[in-house]
């Protein structure tokens, strides 16, 4: 560790213009060193300055952002003052740069061999006769199987995970001494996003490059960096080894973060971070954290803190790190409410099936049969009022797809759905009538998105209150402003725009729009996969209270399993549009459970540096189920043999309504993971001992 | 968190916010000043004419500009300065009213292809692009020459021909409103058809109606001027820029003045509309480069 640092920020300030003349800093003060063949991540909520500082490292500054003081050095060289050409040459060559979102970072219309070509040209020494084998080594080098064909594919032919090692594989063409990776697997799927974590990990042992990963999830920094970098509001707030800053933090917001994220070992609705960070140039003279943290004093509102040594070692900016030590870091959050076994029916999907082509016109005709291809197929889920279920899977497994049927909004190619008391729901929107429409509400995933940006909050709330209730006037009013209320926003956000919220807010009021219509059944779509985890808690827990108030049935649909876990009262597990796997929570997350269930839970990273993911099953994405027997036959570690691909496998009921729908055993099953599971923790324990 | 002002998000609001923006351009703050001239000098004209623009002088007959006729006389000695300030009333009157009435009717259908979209929507399509394909002229004139000319046919018949293509871009920018979830959250409460389209994407389609409305209205001056020259429009002795044109261009060799005076009206209004259209579409965050040209 005596080595020069390969990334030497000394200092440095960012910042912008504000509309009023002012300069507001983004970055404050800030050193990063990275020595090489470490990995160095950074975290923090979104706006906290982790990109920017990132990009920094590269000598780049977004459009409207300058450098007010301190200095960014790359093997010595100042990034900041060099000439286009020097820094072309760096950057991409010695310095990589994996962006968020690789597939739309690749260029569409250029075969991958082109792409990949294009960045030997333009960083390697390589003859050009060698280029074609260098890509295909490179290719090798991510993982991707069968590099050959991939050369010769344009991107959207490939998955998410197989775009997002290319990228890596670009980087890599320079063969460069540090990569710079901003939210690397944000976006993928867990079993994806498992993977490309360990080829980084391998990767960074095959090299000894330098790393720095930028992202908002702890589970990914702690499977893959070696220091953690914590930042909030443009500071750094905490640094320390990645094991220290997960397991023992000394800074109230790095263990707030903690607590806000959902795990599957804890059942408990996470705690959530109230607040949010000071917006550029309003952090006062104090800690700039002070409005949210729990032993705030005098001193942290007139003193802003020092980065100081504090307890083990750990740079930690706080006033009061020792305190800050006994802070809780594990959920306190409240027992999700749970549903009374008793209750009359809710919903109920009988054989359900769904497809997205459209029947033709002459075939519907000539009363043909329906032969066309179904994306989700032989769904029957009974719910009661006031539970709880939780749909999981990967994308494109088809839980948003179901989510829509019940709306409405996609009617099923078969099957029926039955509402509430067994009265007929039409299948079309169309057909619904008022009384229907109002007690099947939806809250889509992306605020951004699903609500109007030309109207204000008080229009988005008065459209519900207005089409199921008739108000008006000042009753009309009145309702908005109980509502934004109810969500803990207040009446004053009635005349701003959704641009003028942040992502947590707008979601409350999405939730708010929903609950205006006073329903029975919400359908919740990937409803906090957009919110940073501090903001995530807080929705979470909003639609638990809710819950309990009104009693209300959720049907609940995400691709992360912790945050079913912590607000379900039953999951089910789908692949390929077919259920595999339906019960009580704690027995879904509990062995024995269907293959799959068992490689989506061995996936799930933790925020803890010494877990490691069990990763028994290829991240290959399958495009359509197979034609006969169980759809999950090609990617199952578990496959028995002929009868997996021939046999539609039965379901495996249990008294307590859990059901496995597999042609391996129970008793099978269980013996076979538990004592894997066992295996598994014997030689740990003798390492660490 | 801060207690900064409550925002008001009022239409007069964002109203006077797109004009301040356009008015703070060069380009936005010429054109507009050039429209707003033109519009004034409109409705004053009549009271600003030093001569009476059919009053004919045989004395005078295609004299050079002096101290009394600004910009010199026509074939018949009629003042060119007086039929110039007065030659864009009827023009700007007619387009004035086939506009708004164009980008409306355009508009509304265009959105509603947008939303219903499917097979319908591919196959009306089809017809509006087979009517596009035609040369605008010719189908003028067939209307002209059945119904006649006059201002009671013009009006109608520009309003038509420019409503159409502006269906085309209505229905392309709703396609893309459409995609997104609140069109969805608005279906899934149950919202008419009517509603969704007047509430949800009319709201979002609007400033690119705005613009192309804009870019409508001068290119049907350009279309009003051509019939008046080609003698379809409006009819003599009544001043009017396309008119004037007409009659002044055979004797151009030696008093051009009598083409001047139109040319400059004409194209300086047509110019401020254009300058106007584009500050607007910079305001308004519109890419004009990226719409299809019609």
């Amino acid at each position: 560790m005596t080595a020069a640092p390969i990334i030497d920020i000394q200092d440095i300030s960012i910042g912008f213009t504000g509309l009023s003349g002012s300069t507001l800093p983004v970055l404050r003060n800030i050193d990063l060193s990275v020595r090489p063949g470490e990995s160095v991540g950074l975290v923090g909520e979104s706006g906290s300055g982790k990109s920017t500082l990132a990009l920094a490292a590269m000598g780049y500054l977004k459009r409207g952002l300058r450098v007010l003081n301190g200095s960014s050095h790359f093997n010595g060289d100042d990034m900041f003052s060099q000439s286009r050409k020097s820094l072309e040459h760096i950057r991409g060559g010695k310095l990589g740069l994996v962006p968020q979102n690789s597939g739309q970072s690749l260029t569409p219309t250029l075969r991958i061999g082109a792409q990949l070509t294009e960045a030997l040209r333009l960083h390697s020494k390589l003859d050009q006769a060698q280029y074609r084998a260098r890509v295909l080594e490179l290719l090798g080098q991510v993982r991707l199987p069968d590099p050959e064909a991939i050369y010769a594919r344009f991107p959207h032919e490939l998955s998410g995970g197989q775009q997002q090692r290319v990228a890596i594989a670009m980087a890599l063409a320079g063969e460069p001494d540090a990569l710079l990776l901003d939210e690397p697997t944000t976006g993928l799927d867990v079993t994806t996003q498992a993977h490309i974590l360990e080829l980084l990990r391998d990767l960074a042992a095959e090299t000894g490059m330098a790393m720095v990963y930028v992202s908002h999830d702890l589970g990914a920094i702690a499977r893959v960096c070696d220091r953690v970098v914590v930042m909030y509001a443009g500071e750094v707030v905490l640094e320390s080894t990645a094991k220290q800053v997960l397991t023992a933090p000394t800074h109230p917001y790095a263990r707030g973060l903690l607590a806000s994220i959902p795990k599957l070992s804890d059942p408990h609705l996470p705690t959530a971070l109230d607040g949010r960070p000071p917006a550029p140039g309003k952090a006062g003279a104090g800690c700039a954290f002070v409005d949210r943290c729990g032993i705030a004093s005098g001193l942290c509102r007139s003193s802003r803190p020092p980065l100081a040594a504090g307890p083990g070692g750990a740079m930690s900016r706080c006033h009061h790190a020792e305190q800050a030590n006994q802070l809780p870091m594990t959920s306190t959050g409240a027992d999700p409410e749970r549903s009374d076994p008793n209750a009359p029916a809710a919903l109920a999907l009988d054989k359900v099936s769904i497809s997205y082509a459209k029947q033709g016109l002459i075939e519907k005709l000539l009363g043909k049969e329906d032969t066309r291809p179904v994306t989700v197929d032989g769904i029957s889920v009974a719910m009661k009022r006031g539970e709880t279920l939780g749909l999981v899977g990967e994308s494109g497994s088809g839980k948003s797809t179901i989510l829509k049927s019940i709306a409405g909004l996609l009617p099923p190619a078969g099957g029926e759905i039955t509402f509430g008391d067994g009265g007929h729901l039409p299948q079309e929107v169309e057909r619904r009538s008022n009384d229907h429409l109002r007690r099947i509400q939806l809250i889509f995933q992306n605020p951004d998105d699903s609500m109007n940006p030309r109207h204000t909050i008080a229009e988005i709330l008065e459209q519900p209150l207005k089409l199921y209730f008739g108000l008006k006037g000042q009753a009309l009013h009145d309702r908005s402003a109980e509502l934004l209320e109810r969500v803990r926003l207040g009446a004053h956000y009635m005349t701003r725009l959704p641009s003028q919220l942040s992502g947590g807010e707008k979601q409350r009021v999405a939730v708010a729009r929903a609950f205006a219509a006073e329903p029975e059944l919400v359908l919740c779509d990937e409803v906090t996969s957009a919110l940073d985890v501090s903001v995530q808690a807080a929705v979470l827990d909003l639609l638990n209270e809710l819950k309990q108030e009104q009693g209300t049935t959720y049907v609940f649909v995400s691709h992360d399993l912790a945050v079913v876990r912590a607000l379900s009262d039953r999951v089910a597990v789908l692949y390929q549009g077919r259920l595999c796997e339906i019960g009580p929570s704690e027995d879904v997350y509990a062995l024995p459970s269907h293959p799959y269930t068992e490689v989506l839970l061995g996936a799930v990273l933790e925020p803890d540096p010494d877990y490691a993911p069990k990763l028994t099953a290829d991240d290959v994405i399958e495009l359509a189920p197979p034609a006969q027997g169980c759809p999950f036959q090609r990617r199952c570690p578990r496959k028995l043999g002929a009868i997996c691909d021939t046999d539609s496998p039965p379901w495996q009921q249990q008294p307590n309504g859990h059901a496995v729908r597999c042609h391996i055993s129970l008793e099978e099953l269980n013996r076979l993971q538990v004592d894997e599971a066992r295996s598994d923790e014997t030689p740990k324990e003798t390492l660490s001992a | 968190m801060s207690t900064t002002a409550v925002p008001q998000n009022t239409a007069l609001s964002r109203f006077t916010g797109v004009l301040g923006d356009v008015i703070s351009r060069p380009s936005g703050a010429l054109g507009l000043g050039l429209v707003a001239a033109h519009l004034i000098m409109a409705l004053i004209s009549p009271y600003l004419s030093p001569y009476d623009y059919k009053e004919m002088n045989a004395a005078m007959m295609l004299a050079g500009p002096d101290a009394s006729h600004w910009l010199g006389t026509d074939h018949l000695g009629r003042d060119v300065f007086s039929r110039t300030i007065q030659g864009g009333r009827e023009a700007i009157l007619v387009t004035g009213i086939a506009t708004p009435v164009a980008v409306f009717w355009g508009g509304m259908v265009g959105i509603f292809f947008g939303l219903i979209g499917g097979r319908v929507d591919e196959v009306l399509m089809r017809f509006v692009d087979a009517f596009l394909s035609l040369p605008w002229i010719l189908k003028m004139l067939v209307l002209i020459v059945t119904f006649g000319t006059g201002i009671e046919v013009l009006i109608p018949t520009l309003a038509f021909f420019y409503g159409i293509p502006v269906i085309r871009i209505a229905r392309a920018a709703t396609h893309d409103v459409v995609a997104r979830d609140f069109v969805s959250a608005a279906r899934a409460r149950g919202h008419k058809r009517l509603t969704i389209m007047r509430r949800e994407l009319l709201p979002n389609v609007l400033d690119t109606l705005m613009v192309e409305g804009a870019m409508r209205w001068s290119w049907m001056l350009l279309a009003f001027s051509s019939l008046s020259f080609l003698g379809f429009g409006v009819s003599p002795p009544a001043p009017d820029w396309g008119l004037m044109i007409s009659d002044a261009r055979g004797y151009m060799s030696f008093a051009p003045w009598g083409v001047l005076g139109p040319v400059i009206a004409l194209s300086s209004l047509i110019i401020g509309i254009n300058l106007t259209a584009d500050a607007l579409a910079k305001a308004l965050g519109i890419d004009r480069a990226q719409k299809a040209p019609v």
